[in-house]
């Protein structure tokens, strides 16, 4: 409890500076201007990378073996503080590999070509535009932002998993014991969770609010892209045009937000 | 009347020492879960409800199951029962106590339950199962309690008590109903996502809370100076047999449909359980049993003979007990996540700690149970003055 608190007063503290310094001597300055009294108010920070509706693309031609998948596993791991446990039944994941079968329960057949059969594909969750885990969560630890990114509140989250039972993607993990002795070198710019509670990706969504690319994305090599859904002119809508791109169980209506080029 | 409980000779002193000897080490497992976390279960991130939500989905099923004893007092005013609806009212208290505690014993940070208070989120269905759960139990404690005073001072209960105990059958069904909607209404699990779900569970509670009844009902005639009566057990049992039968119709519906239409999301769950998927077979001997427990019972209780024989019949109410506890508090929670949404066969199996600490919970409900019937039967003696 203690140590959550801190890591999170930690973050709060590196928000404040990021989104708070600048316009806090903004707003000082528009109420001198206009000569009349308000309260605080509160700007975004101008750098803060924004959309009306994130989407990501991976173009997994760009991908060989695991090994070209690792480094960005790797990056996420390490910038959002996910432990690593021996035992496979406390195991947690944000992002993580599996084959097309698996990946693409409703796609997958039996003479599905050579290169999609042994390629490992990245999993992650999907933010979807209807998702089922925040409809399911009783507190709304698990909420939707409006730019389509789902977020988790992990002091809010009282642990009860119906969120987990919900998304159709697998795609959160719980802490089924402390996970900070799990943890190989702390980043103390993010969280650290305690025990019982869930979490999944969160689309990097604190560097997003600093002006950076998610973790992913940078360690890529371009593999990876983000962007605006609803912007024509997007890196994502580019490469959407002019690619067949695919996603994972469209028939529930979800309408997962990471889109595959395979 | 409390006071009623702390009288009792050395049987009924015994049984509340083991309960209690039984919820005391359970304590001690419950308080090293709170230490170190879930991880001391079997669950994982795969199968991440277990033995704990298994068993609450199951007593939701007993709890609703009590008003098959209250339903034709009031409603049909089939007088017969009116022995015995405080038995059917107590054990939903018992019933719907053990429920509130495996979910508390489920939660990941049980201290902060009151979240779903103090951010009440109308759109998920656990909020809506809090609500008819607790509402359920309140209900139950008003009406059981103010029938059995004015049974003992000899007068008639008053009028709002009987509004009340209406209202609480009307609100019996839909504890069940909501829970089952916390899992039917999922995108993604196959084995749940079936309209069928509600009334079979439903079905299955409607057989299993009046079995349990009966068999109380049985023991109370064995340890006490109280009869709930011969006709009242028949009566009970013609209501079990009826809803046994209509379960395994059900389920049977659910089969059809799963393998006529062979979409393997909805048929994969069904084959790990009853023929083992992919090598997987950890409850394949568990539900056989349970079917085959199932229409022993229907068997027994169809034929007059039989199901008039109060020995047979009490076979046939354990057999159906058991039958219907794997068919829920085994196999309808794990079946749902096995396999997982990448097709990954996971299984699960309890851990001991885990299998305490559920001990304790029934052993906590059991205990709650005795001193409730306690109380009633000893008022029963009194009125009776036997
Ligand atoms: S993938 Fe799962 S966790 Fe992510 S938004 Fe969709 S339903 Fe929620
Ligand atoms: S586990 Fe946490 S995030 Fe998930 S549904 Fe429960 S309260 Fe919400």
């Amino acid at each position: 409890m203690e140590n959550s608190r801190r890591s999170f007063l930690k973050l709060a503290g590196i928000s404040a500076i990021g989104l708070g310094t600048k316009p806090v001597l903004d707003a000082f300055a528009s109420s001198e201007a206009h000569g009349e009294k308000h309260g605080p108010e509160i700007f975004p920070n101008q750098e803060a990378l924004t959309a009306k509706r994130w989407a990501m693309v991976i173009d997994t031609r760009k991908f060989e073996s695991e090994a070209d998948l690792d480094p960005i596993i790797e990056a996420c791991n390490k910038i959002h503080n996910v432990p690593k446990f021996k035992e496979k039944r406390h195991e947690i994941d944000w992002i993580w590999v599996d084959e097309f079968k698996h990946v693409f329960t409703d796609l997958e057949h039996e003479f599905v070509d050579d290169r999609l059969k042994h390629l490992p594909f990245l999993v992650l969750c999907n933010h979807c535009e209807n998702p089922a885990c925040v409809r399911a969560c009783p507190t709304k630890a698990t909420f939707q932002r409006e730019d389509g990114i789902v977020l988790m509140d992990f002091h809010r989250c009282i642990g009860c998993r119906f969120c987990m039972a919900a998304c159709p993607y697998g795609s959160r993990s719980f802490n089924f014991r402390d996970p900070r002795p799990f943890i190989k070198e702390e980043n103390k710019a993010f969280p650290t969770r305690m025990k019982g509670v869930v979490e999944k990706c969160n689309f990097c969504a604190e560097r997003l609010a600093v002006g950076k690319m998610p973790a992913c994305v940078e360690a890529s090599n371009g593999a990876i892209v983000v962007g605006d859904l609803h912007d024509p002119d997007s890196e994502v809508r580019e490469l959407l045009k002019n690619n067949y791109t695919i996603r994972r169980k469209t028939h529930l209506g979800a309408g997962p937000a990471i889109y595959y080029i395979v | 009347m409390l006071e009623l409980a702390f009288k009792g000779g050395k049987k009924y002193w015994g049984l509340i020492i083991g309960l209690l000897v039984l919820m005391g080490i359970a304590f001690g497992f419950w308080l090293w879960q709170l230490s170190f976390g879930l991880g001391i279960t079997g669950m994982s991130r795969d199968v991440s409800w277990g033995f704990y939500i298994a068993q609450f989905t199951f007593l939701v099923g007993v709890a609703a199951g009590g008003v098959m004893v209250v339903l034709p007092y009031y409603l049909h005013d089939y007088k017969a029962f009116g022995r015995i609806t405080i038995l059917g009212e107590f054990l939903a208290i018992a019933a719907v106590i053990m429920c509130l505690m495996f979910i508390i014993a489920d939660l990941g940070q049980p201290m902060r339950a009151i979240n779903v208070i103090f951010y009440p989120t109308p759109g998920s269905i656990l909020f809506w199962d809090m609500i008819v759960l607790n509402g359920y139990l309140l209900l139950n404690i008003i009406v059981g309690w103010n029938v059995l005073e004015a049974e003992r001072n000899n007068i008639k209960y008053p009028g709002w008590v009987k509004a009340l105990a209406i209202f609480s059958i009307v609100w019996a069904p839909l504890i069940h109903t909501v829970t089952a909607y916390l899992y039917c209404g999922l995108p993604g699990r196959g084995f749940w996502l079936t309209a069928i779900l509600a009334p079979r569970f439903l079905a299955s509670a409607f057989a299993a809370g009046p079995a349990l009844l009966i068999l109380l009902s049985l023991i109370i005639r064995r340890v006490t100076k109280f009869d709930p009566g011969r006709e009242q057990i028949q009566s009970l049992a013609k209501i079990v047999t009826y809803a046994i039968i209509i379960n395994v119709f059900f389920f049977l519906c659910e089969v059809f449909v799963v393998f006529y239409s062979r979409i393997p999301s909805h048929m994969d769950h069904i084959k790990y359980l009853f023929v083992g998927l992919h090598g997987h077979s950890a409850l394949v001997p568990w539900m056989w049993t349970s079917i085959l427990f199932m229409v022993t019972s229907i068997i027994l209780l169809v034929i007059p003979a039989t199901r008039k024989n109060e020995a047979v019949l009490a076979f046939a109410c354990v057999i159906l007990f058991i039958g219907t506890w794997i068919d829920k508090g085994m196999g309808m929670i794990s079946g749902g996540f096995v396999p997982n949404p990448l097709h990954h066969v996971v299984e699960y199996v309890p851990t001991i700690p885990e299998l305490i600490i559920t001990l304790g919970i029934w052993a906590t409900g059991f205990f709650i149970l005795t001193i409730l019937f306690k109380i009633a039967v000893t008022v029963k003696e009194e009125v009776s003055g036997v």
